[in-house]
């Protein structure tokens, strides 16, 4: 029988629910560990073996010194390596201190902020390490990350479609909501949650990060045009994916006016 | 033994999040014990300023991918307290069958696949499943079961986007709640089961005697509302839960530690729920745990997995009942009148009270945000049972004594990341 490939997931500075996925795939969890070697995976397992490693996942955006030295030695001792979620892939909810003075930060939460180390702004991965390749959410879609497992096994690229989840909410029959009234993401917003919130009647509130090709200005213009006031536009930009540059840069202009 | 040695265990696994734990041993004797938690922090309270608290629970949701539910009901009580909003009687049903979801998930998660490896001595759930195919299976599948009712009631398992201050953005039909009745019949049966098999396993000794704190209201086991009371007789409403449990910045952690305000540690979650809460279980639970011979007086914290078993028990019975009792509302959400005002919250996450307090403006622009999460609760709790376990098993075999000390933390399921995660153990003897 072929050598089975070893599988780790690392983390950063995150919630656990991206890697919680891969434990949430009920139906597939068992036969993916007979596929693979789960060399490292603190959150399910005692073991952990020596790199290197055939595939990593990596949870979490880069916010301490220490996490900078570790993603090193992570893509150092991975053949492969993809980010999982919007805290790996843009900074996740936590960037939101790029946008401010992280010391002031400190200080609402801790008595003696001083003792605190962390760094100014939350980073993707890819900012500090190449990466293979960025799986979206915030959550990421379980089907999807099955899908990247599978491709990386199989050493074909992984079909994630990268198109507008307008895509995803036609194919489901939802009623758009944009055309309602109601300031909705979907427009600017990667497919792979499967359009939930338009199907719950809400705005996409943009967690799976931008598309191929977003037009975050357009978009911006269109909401303040209806009457939605430009401190609202900069908090509907300024979300778990705020690290991104398109979705930074529009809500900056925004919080100018 | 000889008068100075050093135990390290750099990585304690099956938790939620980083940390490292050290023992300190002087000649033969434990002198400290201290959970060290490294998680980097997120300072979720700092950037919740400048929200608006329609935000609020989609937000702090990310604070745990775990117990994300816990949150976005925690923040939804707390805002409506400080907008003084009322919901409707399904609303709140809705509300309680979405945590009963989250219970049986979390729950499952951490019996199955977390505390179960350490009592039958594997190092997780997968090489446990080579010997054990049917437990570990029961186990995926009841989890399972909680994640039916978050995604059809919340739109999917992690960070639900259904959840809104007054309601839900829509509400499920009496037919789409039906479909969870046949999974939770089973998982009924099977949480049963796991009852008689976790009451079946054998635990080490330890009784401590922390302050138990708990939810409790009159007619209901605790979800999301009751007022905050301990077995010596503390009984408060939520409002004033900052001046009963103080939360202090330590050195060796980045989770602010709680106390009480005499400096005693106390503990939250399933075995402090439990005692002040039995007799409120589903008949079912109550007979299970009559049957297993589990009283409200339980001090041993390894029987934790027990209670959670019984607490999965009645989620599934307590679920099946509000599916049947559903009627929908007329408006899937209350209305809510901004104003400026302050709220607070206490709801029971699946590891114990989280309390969540507000201060809006006018415009309902969040000014000023605290949020105390259960693993900051437990972790004096969580050293004080690690010196009790430790002081008299210090001649064990050091990689006995490490797994014992790993089960001592893992009994609380902490979640690190929620109360900022990844354990690392250290016992060093001088």
């Amino acid at each position: 029988m072929a050598r089975r490939p070893k599988l780790a997931v690392w983390k950063f500075t995150s919630c656990d629910g991206c890697q919680l996925s891969l434990l949430d795939l009920e139906d597939e969890l068992l036969e993916v560990a007979g596929q693979v070697k789960i060399a490292h995976f603190p959150e399910a397992t005692r073991r952990s073996l020596q790199g290197p490693y055939d595939l990593s996942l990596v949870e979490g955006s880069i916010t301490t010194e220490a996490e900078k030295a570790r993603i090193l030695e992570v893509r150092g001792a991975s053949r492969r390596l993809v980010t999982i979620g919007a805290c790996a892939t843009t900074g996740g909810i936590q960037a939101l201190r790029n946008f401010a003075d992280v010391s002031a930060f400190a200080e609402v939460v801790y008595a003696r902020p001083e003792t605190i180390s962390t760094l100014a702004d939350s980073t993707p991965i890819s900012d500090h390490v190449p990466v293979d390749f960025e799986l979206r959410g915030c959550p990421i879609n379980k089907r999807q990350l099955l899908e990247v497992i599978c491709a990386f096994l199989a050493r074909r690229p992984p079909v994630v479609p990268t198109y507008s989840v307008c895509v995803e909410c036609k194919r489901r029959g939802a009623v758009c909501v944009a055309v309602m009234g109601t300031p909705c993401l979907g427009p600017i917003t990667q497919a792979g949650c499967g359009a939930i919130c338009p199907a719950y009647t809400r705005g996409c509130y943009g967690c799976f990060g931008l598309d191929e090709s977003p037009n975050v200005a357009s978009l911006a213009r269109h909401w303040r045009g209806s009457g939605v006031p430009a401190d609202q536009v900069v908090r509907m930009l300024q979300t778990f994916n705020a690290g991104a540059a398109p979705l930074r840069e529009e809500s900056e202009r925004h919080g100018r006016d | 033994m000889a008068g100075t040695r050093t135990i390290r265990v750099d990585s304690l696994a099956r938790v939620e999040g980083e940390g490292a734990l050290t023992l300190e041993v002087r000649g033969g004797e434990l002198v400290d014990a201290r959970l060290e938690i490294f998680e980097p922090p997120r300072f979720f309270e700092a950037l919740l300023r400048g929200r608006h608290y329609a935000e609020a629970p989609d937000i702090t949701a990310r604070i745990c991918g775990i117990c994300p539910v816990a949150y976005q009901m925690s923040a939804v009580h707390a805002v409506e307290d400080a907008l003084g909003v009322v919901v409707s009687d399904p609303i709140r049903l809705l509300r309680r069958l979405l945590y009963c979801g989250e219970w049986i998930e979390s729950h499952a998660l951490h019996v199955f696949l977390l505390h179960a490896p350490d009592v039958l001595g594997f190092e997780d759930a997968i090489s446990m499943a080579k010997r054990n195919d049917e437990l570990v299976r029961r186990g995926l599948r009841l989890k399972q079961v909680g994640n039916r009712i978050m995604s059809l009631l919340g739109g999917r398992e992690i960070h639900p986007i259904n959840v809104c201050v007054g309601g839900f953005y829509r509400v499920p039909t009496r037919v789409e709640l039906s479909a969870l009745e046949a999974d939770l019949e089973w998982a009924r049966d099977a949480a049963y089961e796991t009852v008689r098999w976790a009451a079946g396993l054998s635990f080490p000794e330890l009784e401590r005697a922390d302050e138990r704190v708990a939810l409790s209201s009159a007619s209901e086991y605790p979800f999301n509302e009751g007022r905050v009371v301990s077995d010596r007789g503390l009984s408060i409403e939520p409002e004033d839960f900052e001046e009963e449990f103080i939360e202090e910045q330590v050195a060796h952690s980045t989770a602010l530690h709680a106390r009480r305000p005499d400096g005693r540690s106390y503990l939250v979650g399933p075995m402090a729920r439990f005692a002040l809460n039995r007799d409120r279980l589903s008949p079912a639970a109550l007979a299970a745990a009559d049957e297993v011979g589990l009283g409200a007086d339980s001090r041993n914290p390894f029987l934790s997995i027990v209670i959670r078993s019984i607490e999965i028990l009645h989620a599934c019975d307590d679920a099946l009942r509000m599916i049947e009792g559903y009627a929908p509302p007329d408006e899937p959400a209350a209305r809510v009148e901004v104003r400026a005002g302050v709220g607070h919250a206490c709801t029971e996450a699946p590891r114990g009270i989280l309390y969540h307090h507000y201060r809006l403006d006018e415009r309902g622009i969040i000014e000023e945000a605290r949020i105390v999460p259960p693993t900051s609760q437990n972790q004096r709790a969580i050293e004080d049972d690690l010196r009790a376990f430790a002081a008299p098993r210090l001649e064990m075999a050091e990689d006995e004594l490490r797994r014992g000390c790993e089960q001592t933390i893992r009994n609380y399921d902490p979640c690190i990341s929620c109360a900022t995660h990844f354990l690392d153990l250290r016992v060093n003897r001088r």
